[in-house]
């Protein structure tokens, strides 16, 4: 079965200047007790797709089209604000990026534990001792203590320990994980991501992986989806994505990763130009603009090429295999 | 907490003391002899010489200012020139009045204001938030004597609700706490303005804090998220403004105390100003600033009290 289904989804938002085309056509499935991950730069539409699956879009966004498949059930594009709210926790739930700021300041970490368990009948003895377990399963020591007091007596990688078992204490069916060791320093990162790798088996959900970073990505997740303008330009699986790049974007994203860097060089790789602009997407490949391969066919509407088993790349030149003229 | 609260203590010692200072250079510098003003016109100079041997005017200004000082710390704030009662007694008289009103003041602020100015940020671009900031800027703008003298007007005079002067039978409360009711709210009405616009901002940026994403991402309830994880935090600025405000209500007070002809610590400072009655003035003025020194302190606490972040940076 396939936790979560994508297919489709386009995301507007309504701005001053006119309408905002956030998600184009954003198509991806989330394997039961499988990690995605969700890799591009800034600004590429991975805040907005984790809001649209949380049902929690700004006022002036919404989703005009496409489904988004949970548990092959529901589909949370139609689903109404209460069966949404019902979801959110138990069934799907989020560590976000700043853990410094991701928790109440004014409670303790037990009572939003509490909190969090609300829908569920017993006492808060009985909720309590929930939290404490899940404290002690993500190793902070002395979890009992640990329930009564406020986040800020916690270092930054406890903090974000502590969301990670927030996150997983209602057992959910599906992780998000937003960014969730940018944070943190090196030692920590390696750390946090085996134990979110350890607790995902253990519960058995899946996880949709946000992060920029590539090492992180490549150590943790099966298959990849590489995001550029809120469009899915290449999927597939991790051995595909970081061996075989299909999609000039994912090469030059590959080749700006400093762990790749071979040689000795003063100036790191950088991928020259911007972002476009939303509100006036090209009528062709939205990478176009920035593309080291671009051509005649680039101005035309380009759609998701299937180059082998789960893997596709939104390209033309897609079936060819990508040189290393790349850095030329 | 306790080594904050006597750090706070120390420093509310050194501003009541600056106070002192102040107030002493104010009456030092205020022309006329306070001997003079004290006996009248018909006292000969013997008698006004006595009287400023007796009063210590006749010693150096330090000696005179640290008489004053040392005196009003023990609680001898002198005595009052008519009934030659001390002035302590008399001003302490008159302050329980004072503070009701000033309870009252905050109790119609805070009761209005929190409600309305959460309302207006969760009903955030609505009519209902406009509405809400057009009134709140309106009851900031008219100033305190003007809605005393209209709420007397038409809740006393025309509509005969509530009783127009007074502040009621001594011994009993309900015929007190009616006589309450308008004056607090000339001396908190604006302060309703204040608050309402106050929750309002520190609500709405509260509301974008990362930590309201993620309790919204667990699913919590709404009601939950806004009052439980989101006004607890947005309250605490409103506090620190409540206790500075208090020096403002105070002044309100002293309107609010003749328009509705009530005792109090204000109508005792106008009476004491018509009958040049000095040492009433300088007491009273030293005891308001005790009281505004002193609650300014208890807000803070209080703020540390519901902060946890607060209290562990004592």
């Amino acid at each position: 079965m396939t936790t979560l289904a994508i297919s489709g989804l386009n995301v507007w938002f309504s701005t001053e200047d006119g309408p905002l085309h956030a998600l184009k056509d954003v198509e991806f499935d989330v394997p039961e007790r499988s990690i995605v991950g969700i890799v591009g730069e800034s600004g590429c539409g991975k805040s907005t797709l984790i809001n649209a699956i949380l049902g929690l879009l700004a006022d002036n966004g919404s989703i005009e089209g496409g489904s988004i498949q949970f548990e092959g059930a529901q589909d949370l594009v139609i689903l109404g604000p209460k069966e949404m709210q019902d979801l959110r926790g138990p069934r799907i739930s989020t560590v976000f990026q700043d853990p410094m700021g991701a928790l109440n300041p004014v409670l303790t970490v037990g009572r939003q534990m509490v909190n969090i368990q609300y829908r569920d009948g017993g006492s808060t003895a009985e909720k309590r001792a929930r939290a404490e377990e899940m404290l002690s399963l993500v190793r902070i020591p002395d979890a009992k203590a640990a329930l009564d007091r406020y986040p800020h007596q916690f270092s930054g990688g406890m903090k974000q320990r502590i969301a990670i078992a927030m996150a997983l204490m209602m057992k959910p069916a599906l992780l998000i994980a937003d960014e969730p060791t940018t944070a943190l320093d090196a030692t920590l990162e390696v750390a946090t991501i085996e134990l979110l790798k350890d607790l995902q088996e253990e519960i058995g959900c899946s996880v949709l992986f946000i992060s920029h970073h590539l090492g992180v990505i490549a150590e943790l997740c099966d298959e990849v989806v590489v995001m550029y303008a809120g469009e899915v330009v290449e999927r597939g699986s991790v051995r595909q994505i970081f061996n075989d790049p299909r999609h000039p974007y994912t090469v030059r994203l590959l080749e700006c990763d400093p762990a790749r860097q071979t040689s000795r060089s003063r100036n790191l790789p950088t991928i020259p130009g911007e972002i476009p602009d939303l509100r006036q997407r090209p009528a062709g490949c939205v990478f176009a603009p920035r593309c080291h391969r671009v051509h005649a066919g680039c101005d035309q509407a380009q759609s998701l090429v299937e180059i082998g088993e789960g893997h596709a790349a939104r390209c033309n030149l897609a079936l060819e295999p990508q040189t290393a003229e790349a850095t030329a | 907490m306790l080594a904050y609260t006597f750090k706070r203590l120390l420093l509310a010692v050194a501003i009541v003391s600056l106070a002192m200072f102040l107030l002493f250079c104010m009456i030092y510098t205020i022309p006329g002899d306070p001997a003079a003003v004290a006996l009248g016109p018909r006292a000969t100079d013997e008698m006004r010489e006595a009287l400023r041997i007796k009063m210590g005017l006749d010693q150096p200004i330090w000696v005179q200012f640290w008489n004053f000082f040392t005196g009003a710390w023990t609680g001898d704030l002198g005595n009052e020139v008519l009934s030659d009662r001390p002035v302590l007694d008399v001003v302490l008289e008159q302050l329980p009045y004072t503070l009701a009103l000033i309870a009252g003041g905050i109790s119609w602020s805070v009761a209005l204001g929190i409600p309305l100015g959460c309302w207006a940020a969760v009903s955030r671009g609505s009519v209902a938030d406009r509405i809400v900031g057009v009134i709140s800027v309106a009851v900031i703008a008219v100033p305190s004597f003007v809605i005393a003298i209209y709420a007397l007007l038409i809740f006393a005079v025309t509509l005969r609700w509530l009783p127009a002067i007074g502040a009621g039978e001594p011994g009993d409360l309900s015929d007190q706490l009616v006589h309450l009711i308008l004056p607090s709210l000339a001396v908190g009405l604006g302060w309703v303005g204040y608050i309402a616009r106050m929750v309002r901002a520190s609500m709405l940026e509260v509301l974008e804090a990362s930590h309201i994403r993620t309790a919204r991402a667990f699913g919590l309830p709404h009601r939950m998220i806004t009052y439980r994880y989101a006004l607890t935090i947005a309250i605490l600025p409103t506090i620190t403004l409540l206790g500075v405000g208090i020096g403002q209500m105070l002044s309100s007070a002293v309107f609010a105390e003749i328009v509705f002809a009530r005792p109090g610590v204000g109508k005792l400072v106008y009476d004491a100003i018509l009958t040049r009655n000095f040492p009433v003035v300088t007491g009273a003025v030293l005891v308001t600033t005790v009281l505004f020194v002193l609650l300014n302190l208890l807000a803070d606490l209080l703020v540390g009290a519901l902060d946890p972040r607060v209290r562990s940076s004592f």
